[in-house]
């Protein structure tokens, strides 16, 4: 099923002419930079999910809080929607324009506000990219952990929006667990802080409740996040096997050991081929899967779980374990594995990346039915992952330029999200709902708890107005998917509203 | 896991159906674990619901560092079941008794004194299970490290006291203990204390409690063997027993003991000097959580120190509340704004107002 937005089914958007909205925004906001011809529009219409484009009405690109505020004062009252983007790098199709509606850019808060060394703590706005945060850091020793693939490119904001994660976060955690505080402006353009520098609020965890929330409930304009001491040293193995499952095997013997490592990761054949081919990071082509495992803090710490892990590794059947040995091997041990999707998109013209979570002990099983899979719908899959988190990449590579190959490389994905839900996971651990995985959204939880999100979303956004059609998927949608579940005997088509 | 020591029993039927009658009658519900944090917060009049017979590990599984339990497992009990796989609750919880239970351990929201280092009751929750005010099941959150689907309503129930929903089960993320753990003692002033450890924030040290009182750094260190052998060297002081942090943790310290006055709960930014209060020796408070907590009795005007710790970045808690005017209120009151949309989530989530109406703030 078609992921664009279907008014059928995900509501009835409200309908303004764009010579209307454009007038209306310009006389308001003189100042403020809005876009509206096609040409302009283009380089907006999709994010980096680009199987899906759409040319937003308009774009605006703020540079002052109070651009903002008017913005969605604006909107707010002519009841025009409102779709945030950061850096545009979301993989579920997050920041998808829509045809109705402004897109908010907020690429150009891009300032580092203040850095405190002492209390650890960085103020940042939300167009600052990942990387820049622990480059300025660094100055006084410091980092900020999570560290997405994407790190260089996406946007603090677009983190916060989607709770993103990254290698380090088995260790360290996701946004979630390193964000202190956020402002945000409502669809309503009030102004709202949560959180503080302390460690805790009074009142509900309204924070957490901004993580991942995926610009629907608010839009963050500024940021304060904790930094954490860089490690004194990290060191890295790679471990290769001749059997996937035996690797994944060992990932939980490591954790058995006690040993919580500050990155592990998992590639396949494929992904280590694809890999090796692009970097030239030393990996072993022939092995089956391999492992990272980089363990960082103190250096006589560090010694002693090296010493345990490898022979965690050796009684797992590891084929060969090597260690990075000086800093610049384990840079390129890092950059095949960082690298591993454009490298992956160097074998085909298209590739679409899924981002299951599963309990690590299922991994054996979710591989296997994987790999029928792909051999049933004809397509091929590369896997990397978070492998300490359970948290799966699957790679499917398709041509969109063939007939077909993107609906089945999309009915593939599903399929592969379904497994992991049976599985006891979740239909997405870091890259978010967005558009892309709408539908799935109705296979993970059933109509009560939908109807639950519809209700926090009211609280915050009653005209329905920001990003709508993200994230949430209408009643309506999940009764048309058909893989509305059902719990306690309660069928849920009766009641349904069609919103 | 069927462990003869730990006794399970699923009484969800039955909370369900207290629930849906509530709801029918529209009256009040006063949620209720093991009774030992009913200090903390307003007053709840209603029907008690007892989430006592609710209770048990459902699933533990210590590869996974994960364990799902019910709301009225004794604190104690999963402690115990942790431990004899060598794992933990990071966020090491308060008891206050021994009947404490993991339902009012998410509710509340308490986290010990390792929570600068490893994080706080939110930060480990994985997913929770609750009955919304229909008496409807939910399940929010999972059994998987990473889970970004909808909205985190999981944690929003972290600290929430039961009043957006009953919360069944929980499930968390566990750790491994680590493999040494060693505490000092060095006699240090109070304004030394919080320089040094502004320093050694910066530092990568095998860091895991810090509480400067009584005239005395107080250091907890864990890690690994090594780097906490070399730690203890580069710092020196005095050994000190490890029973110390469950005594603070457990406010059985005789500061907690000795007084009359209200007790007071500060939650500062790091790197906080120390706070001028009106009558009030800094040195005599508590400064736990490397300073971002801090304990103090006082008989101060409420909202002058409330003004004080919002001056400096934080917020003021009362511990006992009975000890305060009426009108005080337990908590620091919201900023209208953020006051305006707790309301709203309050009247999306539970319309009827029946949890734990008024716990946290009269208006919900
Ligand atoms: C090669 C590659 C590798 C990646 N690796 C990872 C990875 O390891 N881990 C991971 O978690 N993700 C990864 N991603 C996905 C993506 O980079 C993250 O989701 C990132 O957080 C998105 O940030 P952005 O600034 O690009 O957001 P955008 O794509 O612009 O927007 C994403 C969502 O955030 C919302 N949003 C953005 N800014 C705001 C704001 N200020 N206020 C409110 N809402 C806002 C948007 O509306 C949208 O819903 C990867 C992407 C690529 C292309
Ligand atoms: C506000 C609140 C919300 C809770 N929400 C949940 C929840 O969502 N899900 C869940 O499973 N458990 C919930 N609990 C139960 C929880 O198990 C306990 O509240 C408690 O915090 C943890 O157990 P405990 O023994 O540590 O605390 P307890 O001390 O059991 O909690 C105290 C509760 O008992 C009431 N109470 C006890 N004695 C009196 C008295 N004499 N007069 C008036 N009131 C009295 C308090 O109002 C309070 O609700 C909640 C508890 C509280 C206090």
């Amino acid at each position: 099923m078609n992921i664009l937005y279907d008014e059928r089914l995900d509501g009835r958007l409200p309908q303004r002419s764009k010579d209307e909205v454009v007038a209306e925004l310009s006389r308001s906001i003189p100042d403020l930079n809005l876009l509206h011809r096609e040409e302009d529009l283009r380089p907006f219409e999709c994010d980096g999910l680009s199987a899906y484009r759409v040319l937003p009405m308009l774009v605006a690109l703020p540079e002052t809080l109070s651009q903002v505020e008017a913005l969605l004062k604006q909107c707010n009252r002519l009841k025009v929607p409102v779709v945030t983007r950061g850096a545009g790098t979301g993989l579920s199709g997050g920041a998808l324009p829509l045809e109705q509606g402004v897109l908010l850019v907020m690429s150009r808060f891009n300032r580092i506000v203040h850095i405190d060394p002492e209390a650890r703590i960085a103020r940042v706005q939300p167009g600052v990219r990942n990387l820049a945060i622990s480059e300025a850091a660094s100055l006084y020793g410091l980092y900020y952990a999570p560290d997405p693939s994407s790190q260089i490119a996406c946007s603090i904001g677009g983190n916060v929006a989607e709770n993103a994660g990254g290698v380090h976060c088995l260790k360290y955690g996701l946004t979630v667990h390193n964000v202190l505080a956020v402002d945000i402006l409502t669809i309503e353009g009030e102004h709202m802080s949560i959180g503080s520098q302390a460690l805790d609020s009074p009142g509900f965890d309204l924070l957490a409740l901004m993580m991942g929330s995926e610009g629907m409930l608010g839009v963050i304009t500024e940021i304060t996040v904790k930094l954490l001491p860089k490690p004194e040293t990290a060191k890295v193995l790679m471990a290769s096997f001749d059997d996937v499952e035996k690797a994944g095997a060992a990932v939980g013997a490591i954790i058995s050991a006690g040993i919580i490592p500050g990155g592990l990761e998992m590639m396949d054949n494929l992904a280590i081929r694809a890999a090796e081919d692009f970097i030239k990071a030393g990996y072993p082509v022939e092995a089956e899967a391999i492992l990272l495992c980089e363990l960082d803090g103190v250096e006589a710490d560090v010694n002693d779980d090296i010493t345990t892990v490898r022979e965690v590794l050796e009684s797992a059947g590891a084929t060969d374990i090597r260690l990075a040995k000086d800093e610049a091997e384990r840079a390129r041990f890092w950059a095949g594995r960082k690298n591993a999707f454009p490298a992956v998109g160097r074998m085909s013209p298209d590739y679409y990346c899924m981002d299951g979570t599963i309990p690590r002990r299922e991994l054996p099983r979710v591989l296997k039915g994987i790999s029928d899979l792909s051999r049933h719908y004809g397509l091929r899959v590369a896997n990397v992952f978070h492998a300490g988190d359970g948290n799966m990449h699957p790679l499917i590579l398709f041509d969109a330029n063939r007939e077909g190959e993107l609906e089945t490389a999309e009915a593939l994905g599903g399929k592969i999200l379904e497994l992991c839900v049976e599985a006891g996971g979740s239909i997405t651990g870091e890259h978010g709902v967005g558009r892309e995985k709408i539908n799935q959204m109705c296979a993970q939880f059933n109509h009560l708890e939908i109807a639950t999100f519809h209700a926090v979303k009211a609280a915050f956004d009653p005209q329905g107005l920001l990003n709508p059609g993200k994230n949430i998927p209408t009643l309506a949608r999940c009764a048309e998917f058909g893989a509305m579940h059902v719990h306690d005997n309660q069928l849920p088509h009766p009641e349904i509203p069609r919103f | 896991m069927s462990d003869q020591r730990f006794p399970t029993q699923d009484a969800l039927d039955s909370l369900r159906a207290q629930v849906r009658q509530a709801s029918e009658n529209e009256s009040p519900l006063r949620i209720e674990g093991g009774n030992t944090k009913a200090f903390y917060g307003r007053p709840v009049a209603g029907e008690t619901i007892s989430t006592i017979e609710h209770r048990g590990i459902t699933h533990y599984d210590p590869v996974e560092l994960i364990v799902s339990v019910r709301a009225g497992t004794p604190l104690a009990e999963l402690e115990a079941a942790l431990a004899s796989e060598g794992q933990m609750l990071a966020f090491e919880p308060p008891h206050y008794g021994p009947g404490a239970t993991i339902g009012g351990t998410i509710a509340t929201g308490l986290s010990g004194p390792r929570r600068p280092w490893s994080g706080a009751v939110r930060d480990f929750v994985l997913g929770v299970r609750l009955l919304n005010h229909q008496g409807q099941e939910h399940r929010f959150g999972g059994e998987v490290m990473k889970n970004v689907a909808g909205y985190d309503l999981s944690r929003l129930m972290v600290g929430a006291q039961g009043t957006l929903g009953l919360i069944t089960e929980v499930s968390l993320k566990v750790l491994p203990k680590p493999g040494a753990c060693h505490s000092l003692r060095l006699d240090i002033s109070l304004t030394e204390a919080l320089s040094q450890l502004a320093k050694w924030g910066q530092k990568p040290l095998p860091l895991s409690a810090a509480t400067w009182h009584d005239g005395a750094l107080h250091l907890r260190l864990e890690g690994g063997p090594s780097s906490v052998a070399d730690t203890c060297r580069m710092i020196g002081g005095d050994s000190l027993d490890n029973a110390y942090w469950e005594d603070l943790r457990e406010q059985q310290l005789p500061f907690f003991q000795q007084n009359d006055m209200p007790l007071w709960r500060l939650s500062l930014p790091a790197n906080t000097a120390p706070l001028e209060i009106p009558g009030i020796d800094a040195e005599s408070l508590i400064h736990d959580w490397a300073g971002c907590q801090r304990w103090l009795h006082a008989d101060v005007n409420t909202g002058t120190l409330r003004s004080i710790c919002a001056q400096a970045g934080g917020h003021a808690t009362c511990f006992t509340p009975d000890k305060l005017p009426e009108s005080a209120g337990p908590f620091t009151p919201l900023e209208p704004m953020v006051a305006k949309y707790h309301d709203r989530l309050k009247e999306q989530l539970d319309p009827q107002g029946i949890f734990n109406r008024g716990r946290l703030y009269a208006e919900f």
